[in-house]
């Protein structure tokens, strides 16, 4: 079910590009991080992205609570999907459409176009780039000794200067490019980006993930390696067997389940 | 007890909040979470060998759009201090055989909760549609502010239970005698690490000319596990 927006003229003169004030840029910003706070199955993150663009609806001719401003915010309030980091685009093209006095028609078109894009772009060189590579190469640091304390700084600084530039420059990138956002995703990092995160998170896990068993393991000679060993070895085999119809973790869930009462049992 | 319980439910219930809702840092990671855990129960060492196990296992579970997946935020807290706890009072090995896979159910009920979370949301949205089509800005920011909050209080909730459930068993459990549990951490550890190998040929083998990279990056591990295992 989708929000009726309250109508407005399609003919409404384009009016020349607005100010960004900082202050309206920082609040913004800010909102970004809690885009998904709402999240749910009925409009995803539109309520997310009417709350984001919001405080820039306030430059509208009118003010706060003024018919524009109110009718803006009712386009943006609709259903919207995107990745909640790539979210930043849209925020920052969608305040501009609207404070240009774009037609309603051509945002809410724009607006739909967007989704399907910021959704993949931002799957693939996020949840399948950024996230598991920072994620091998904190393991790869543990499997070299590393302190808790450098292990939990290493990942989040990793992580978050990408994360936090990728909403900042986003929301930028949104702003000066208006509804021609989409040249936008051209950019190499957004293109290329995903490829080579791919790849340094393939090298990293082949080198982590031995390392972190290594290290947890802790040598104590050849039986444990051997348990190691074995139990990798069914532990892949299940992956196989079960591939598309058990996830590995939950196997291991029960597995270790399992292993705890037997080794209960064994001593009573 | 009582007063730890109380903390982990509220690290838990701001860990939680990080997964979806504010501010996705990800500092519910299980190797960020657990090892908080760990570290509120006096043992951060703890904490970060099963928050290295749980990551192995995350690697599996990544958070896309509306899918269900495990919720990490407040469980791995949850199970971290749990093996603080149990390597504490006993058996290292015993404490992290049973927290790992309690973090790990810990999280799938985590997950059903978030369904729920969403569930509520859409009726709480559902139920304003009218005012939203309006363009009430109070609407907008209370949908947002009742999101957060309903998360926060679900997390916070899980997190307790758990925390009410696995501190007195893991101190009873680490102390059982175990002969097997030498055996414990190897067994994790494999099976960690075939599920984190698997997820990462799942998560990057599409991309051309990954397996080159993998495979050059398992030939300097190994050549890393053999000269640090000689050193």
């Amino acid at each position: 079910m989708s929000v009726a927006p309250t109508p407005t003229p399609q003919t409404s003169p384009v009016l020349p590009a607005p100010e960004f004030p900082l202050w309206t840029r920082a609040v913004i910003a800010s909102r970004l991080f809690a885009v998904q706070a709402s999240w749910n199955y009925e409009i995803l993150i539109g309520n997310g992205i009417g709350f984001c663009v919001e405080p820039a609806l306030r430059l509208l001719p009118g003010g706060e609570g003024g018919e524009a401003y109110r009718a803006a915010l009712a386009r943006q309030s609709q259903y919207f999907n995107a990745h909640p980091y790539l979210s930043s685009f849209a925020v920052g093209a969608l305040a501009r459409a609207e404070l240009e006095g774009q037609p309603a028609a051509r945002i809410e078109r724009f607006r739909t176009a967007l989704c399907g894009p910021l959704g993949s772009v931002g799957d693939r060189l996020v949840w399948v780039g950024l996230l598991p590579t920072c994620s091998f190469a904190v393991l790869l640091l543990f499997g070299l000794g590393a302190s808790p304390l450098v292990c939990v700084l290493a990942f989040l600084l990793m992580y978050n200067v990408g994360h936090v530039a990728l909403r900042l420059w986003g929301l930028q990138m949104g702003w000066e490019k208006g509804l021609a956002v989409a040249t936008a995703l051209g950019h190499p990092i957004l293109r290329t980006g995903p490829v080579w995160m791919a790849r340094a998170g393939t090298f990293l896990a082949g080198a982590a993930v031995p390392l972190a068993v290594m290290r947890l393991v802790d040598g104590g000679g050849l039986a444990r390696v051997g348990i190691t060993l074995v139990t990798a070895a069914a532990g892949a085999g299940a992956l196989v067997l079960f591939h598309g119809r058990v996830e590995g973790w939950r196997l291991a869930l029960l597995a270790g389940f399992a292993a705890l009462v037997l080794f209960l049992l064994r001593h009573a | 007890m009582i007063v730890d319980v109380l903390v982990l439910g509220m690290l838990g219930a701001v860990l939680g909040l990080d997964v979806v809702s504010f501010p996705q840092a990800q500092i519910s990671r299980p190797i960020v979470s657990a090892t908080l855990g760990g570290a509120f129960m006096g043992d951060a060492v703890t904490g970060l060998l099963c928050g290295v196990l749980l990551e192995l296992f995350a690697h599996e579970t990544l958070p896309f759009g509306a899918s269900r997946y495990p919720e990490w935020g407040s469980s791995s807290p949850i199970a971290g201090a749990a093996a603080a706890a149990g390597a504490a009072t006993g058996s290292l090995q015993m404490a992290l055989l049973f927290a790992v896979p309690f973090g790990l159910l810990t999280a799938s009920l985590g997950g059903w909760s978030m369904v729920q979370l969403r569930q509520l949301n859409a009726r709480l949205a559902r139920r304003r549609l009218d005012a939203l089509a309006r363009g009430s800005a109070q609407t907008v920011t209370g949908l947002q502010v009742a999101g957060a909050t309903a998360d926060l209080i679900r997390s916070g909730l899980i997190a307790l239970v758990a925390a009410t459930a696995a501190l007195p068993t893991v101190r009873w459990i680490a102390v059982q005698p175990a002969p097997l549990a030498v055996y414990a951490i190897p067994m994790l550890a494999a099976l960690g690490g075939a599920v984190a190998g698997g997820a990462a040929w799942k998560m990057f083998h599409s991309t051309a000319g990954t397996r080159w990279f993998g495979l050059a990056g398992l030939a300097v591990g190994t050549l890393l596990v053999v000269w640090m295992s000689r050193a």
